[in-house]
């Protein structure tokens, strides 16, 4: 394997765990948005509970991905900044807003008005961003954006504005809500309303993913070719076959309640479903112009980098085992977690007493 | 304005921007882990609940740092593409490294946060020591960047492609460690006199609080140390630009004739067309001295630089001196608390002082300011000095206004809303029983 090619592995391993972390935490804004019932209010606080101490990590892969492109393949990343630029305009505008008022809303001295602003805030920039990020790897495939002599030669709508990554964003959305909401049933173990409520989210999610992907298969035969020949070709029924074995079992498992078992089949369905648009794109970075090979730096930073790559890698996968071990393996034991839950002397998210401290 | 004003403007506005929290989140973790460790062995209840109230302004402000950091990583490629093409595989290195080092103070900070009853306090500390550390090092990375920017080094240009690139040594050049140095201590010193400005402004109304008293001391602490090493690093760094970048430095200075025993020119008019500052104090021979060692030594002014090449006079110079009053007086502040020590005398006793330290509270983040202020207006026309011209560097996207109109708008508002969740974060739960004794 050549060296771009490792990189961009890394970089699709990188937007792999991005969409099962930091996508699933725009996912649970999406539902804090939709939250509604009786239970409304401690849906937003489960939610808010969960992804409290992890987001701000999670949200590092996105930043790994900018700087792997621009280090490794600087002229596709100037392109896609360019030919992106008003989608990505608007994405630093929802994270900016989520990040803020997610912090805000948490802080807020009085559960008032302020916090019901903040909450709106939250869960409208949540819906927004997983639809633009969506539209992106739909426009890079869809063949829409050219590249001739270094220089972009189609319009800052080209790509992005067509029908096959609009169909992407919303797949993105619903995606990602999905994950979230089949997250949801594991981390709410301990309050059987609460669970149901993220069960019967997780369903209907899961069910409305089908109607989509059978819209843009039909798309991307016309609209992006590469794509759809991942979709019919060598690699496509071994990762079809897993894809839909997985969305099955996860449908399965939300129906028999086993939400553990749920929760890895929806996680191995978001990684097919991307690794798929991986090898679909593959081997470039913005269809039919750029490459991975075309568009690589200097050979001696791509050598240094993948170093760097795998030394990070051996600090980053401990931490965050670490993280996650610390934070979520008591999510699911019952008893022990809802006792957790009401000793926790946690100052950010019981912070209206100040007995506390 | 123009497009490529709209462009510099909205990378100005969101680095300004940024910067804060940068440096908060630098010196924050610093502080809650000396609190923390000291109630570690001490025991006493008042410096754990410190840790953990500076510890809930850190969160605040740890999460619009980490999205308004975002903003900046894309809008490097968003607003200067062909700045981007042309340096992402020679500076791409230590911004691939501050990627995993904000990776470490994420997770870190996460478990900080979020672990004072899931973690012993031993492992607690030691991961508010970790967030410390890979603040400093995200933050030396950063600069890193920054320093190729204004001394380009480890690459052969040849008709204008790159060749022979050495990310090492390009990561490493002459400007990395004096900037690295200047930036880092500066947040520490910015940092600890706004907390201690803080504290101040309620030791003024109690003196008797065990709380603010010992918050202030150790946010005191910092910048007794800082000032005068902020003073020493300052002069690396100005001979550093006197060497590598003649034109910043005469703009910085508003030294326009190439002489021996060049005066220091303070604050007055810069005035390009006829070449003389109005109404400025000037300290004679003091810049020769200060450049060279000797008032013989021959500084360059901007004479002997071509036109085109100045950057904004007027701007860098008045950045320049506002910078330097605000480090001087944050120095004079820490001599006065110095000689108050050697004098032992409580320094939490004295009203005028504490008055002083509230006032001086924001200068450190000023002084912060206009010093990007300087090394980046200061630079101009150049995006990489010498080498690429930020006019070459601009998107060709159209009406970049609006998104800097947006994000103006955006930024405003949040800077708005955080002093008062800041505020509220303290006043509504300041009065503790236990502090007041």
């Amino acid at each position: 394997m050549n060296i771009e090619t490792i990189l961009a592995v890394v970089i699709l391993a990188s937007l792999v765990l991005y969409a099962l972390s930091g996508g699933a935490d725009f996912g649970g804004g999406v539902w804090d948005a939709l939250a509604s019932g009786p239970r409304a209010d401690a849906q937003r606080e489960a939610i808010a509970e969960a992804i409290g101490p992890i987001w701000e990590a999670n949200h590092v892969w996105l930043i790994l991905v900018v700087v792997v492109v621009f280090t490794a393949f600087p002229s596709a990343f100037a392109m896609i900044m360019t030919a992106l630029y008003v989608p990505l305009m608007l994405v630093l505008v929802g994270i900016v807003l989520r990040a803020s008022a997610f912090v805000f809303r948490k802080y807020a001295a009085r559960r008032d008005t302020g916090y019901r602003r903040w909450s709106a805030i939250f869960g409208a920039s949540s819906l927004l961003v997983p639809f633009l990020l969506g539209l992106c790897p739909g426009a890079l495939a869809s063949g829409d954006i050219r590249v001739v002599d270094d220089r972009l030669i189609t319009s800052l709508t080209a790509g992005w504005t067509g029908a096959f990554a609009i169909g992407c964003g919303l797949f993105a959305q619903a995606l990602f809500a999905f994950l979230a909401a089949t997250y949801m049933t594991v981390e709410t173990a301990g309050d059987t309303d609460l669970q149901h409520d993220f069960r019967i989210r997780a369903l209907a999610s899961g069910v409305a993913l089908g109607p989509i992907a059978a819209v843009l298969f039909f798309l991307a035969r016309v609209r992006a070719p590469v794509i759809f020949g991942a979709l019919t070709g060598t690699w496509a029924p071994p990762l079809l076959i897993a894809t839909s074995v997985a969305a099955v079992g996860a449908l399965y498992a939300l129906m028999v309640r086993r939400y553990h078992l749920g929760r890895a089949c929806a996680a191995v369905q978001v990684a097919c479903i991307i690794v798929g648009w991986g090898i679909g794109q593959y081997p470039y970075l913005i269809v039919p112009d750029i490459t991975f090979a075309n568009a690589a730096g200097p050979p001696q930073t791509l050598r240094l980098l993948t170093v760097a790559l795998a030394a990070g890698a051996a600090v980053l996968f401990p931490s965050f085992f670490y993280l996650f071990r610390v934070f979520k393996s008591t999510a699911g034991g019952t008893e022990d977690q809802a006792d957790r839950a009401t000793r926790s002397i946690n100052p950010t998210t019981r912070s209206s007493s100040s007995t506390e401290l | 304005m123009s497009n490529l004003g709209f462009a510099r403007s909205l990378m100005a506005l969101s680095l300004a921007f940024h910067i804060i929290f940068a440096v908060v989140g630098m010196g924050m973790p610093l502080l809650m882990v000396i609190a923390e460790a000291r109630w570690l062995r001490s025991r006493q209840p008042v410096l754990l609940d410190l840790a953990r109230r500076w510890a809930r302004g850190t969160a605040i402000l740890f999460a619009v740092g980490a999205a308004s950091g975002t903003v900046l990583s894309f809008e490097l490629g968003l607003l200067w593409p062909a700045f981007m093409r042309f340096a992402g595989g020679i500076i791409g290195m230590p911004f691939s490294l501050e990627g995993f080092a904000f990776f470490t103070e994420a997770i870190f900070l996460g478990l900080y946060l979020y672990g004072w009853d899931r973690l012993s306090p031993r492992v607690h500390v030691l991961c508010g020591a970790v967030v410390a550390l890979s603040g400093l090092a995200s933050a030396a990375f950063v600069i890193a960047a920054n320093a190729w920017m204004n001394a380009p080094v480890g690459f052969t240009l040849v008709d204008g492609r790159i060749t022979d690139v050495d990310p090492i040594a390009a990561m490493l050049g002459p400007a990395t460690l004096p900037q690295v140095l200047h930036m880092a201590i500066a947040a520490y010193l910015a940092t600890g006199i706004a907390v201690a400005a803080v504290h101040a402004w309620f030791l003024r109304r109690d003196a008797s609080s065990a709380f603010h008293g010992h918050a202030f001391r150790m946010a005191i602490g910092t910048v007794l140390l800082t000032a005068p090493l902020q003073f020493a690093s300052g002069d690396v760094i100005a001979r550093m630009a006197a060497r590598l970048q003649p034109a910043k430095f005469a703009a910085m200075e508003a030294h326009y004739d190439t002489r021996a025993a060049a005066p220091i020119v303070i604050g007055g008019l810069p005035d390009d067309k006829a070449m003389t500052v109005h109404w400025a104090i000037e300290v004679p021979s003091l810049l020769s001295i200060l450049v060279g060692g000797s008032t013989d030594a021959e500084v360059t002014g901007l004479e002997d630089i071509p036109r085109n090449r100045w950057p904004p006079t007027r701007i860098v110079h008045f950045a320049f001196d506002l910078m330097v009053a605000c480090g001087t007086a944050l120095l004079i502040l820490a001599m006065w608390i110095g000689l108050r020590l050697l004098r032992r005398r409580a320094v939490v006793g004295s009203p005028a002082l504490l008055s002083a330290c509230v006032i001086a509270g924001p200068l450190g983040f000023v002084a912060i300011e206009a010093g990007w202020v300087v090394t980046e207006v200061g630079r101009q026309p150049w995006v990489v000095q010498g080498i690429m011209r930020t006019a070459d560097a601009v998107t060709p996207a159209p009406a970049l206004a609006v998104p800097f109109i947006g994000f103006t708008a955006i930024y405003a508002v949040l800077a708005a809303v955080l002093v008062f969740a800041l505020r509220s974060q303290f006043i509504e739960t300041a009065p503790h029983p236990r502090t007041g004794s």
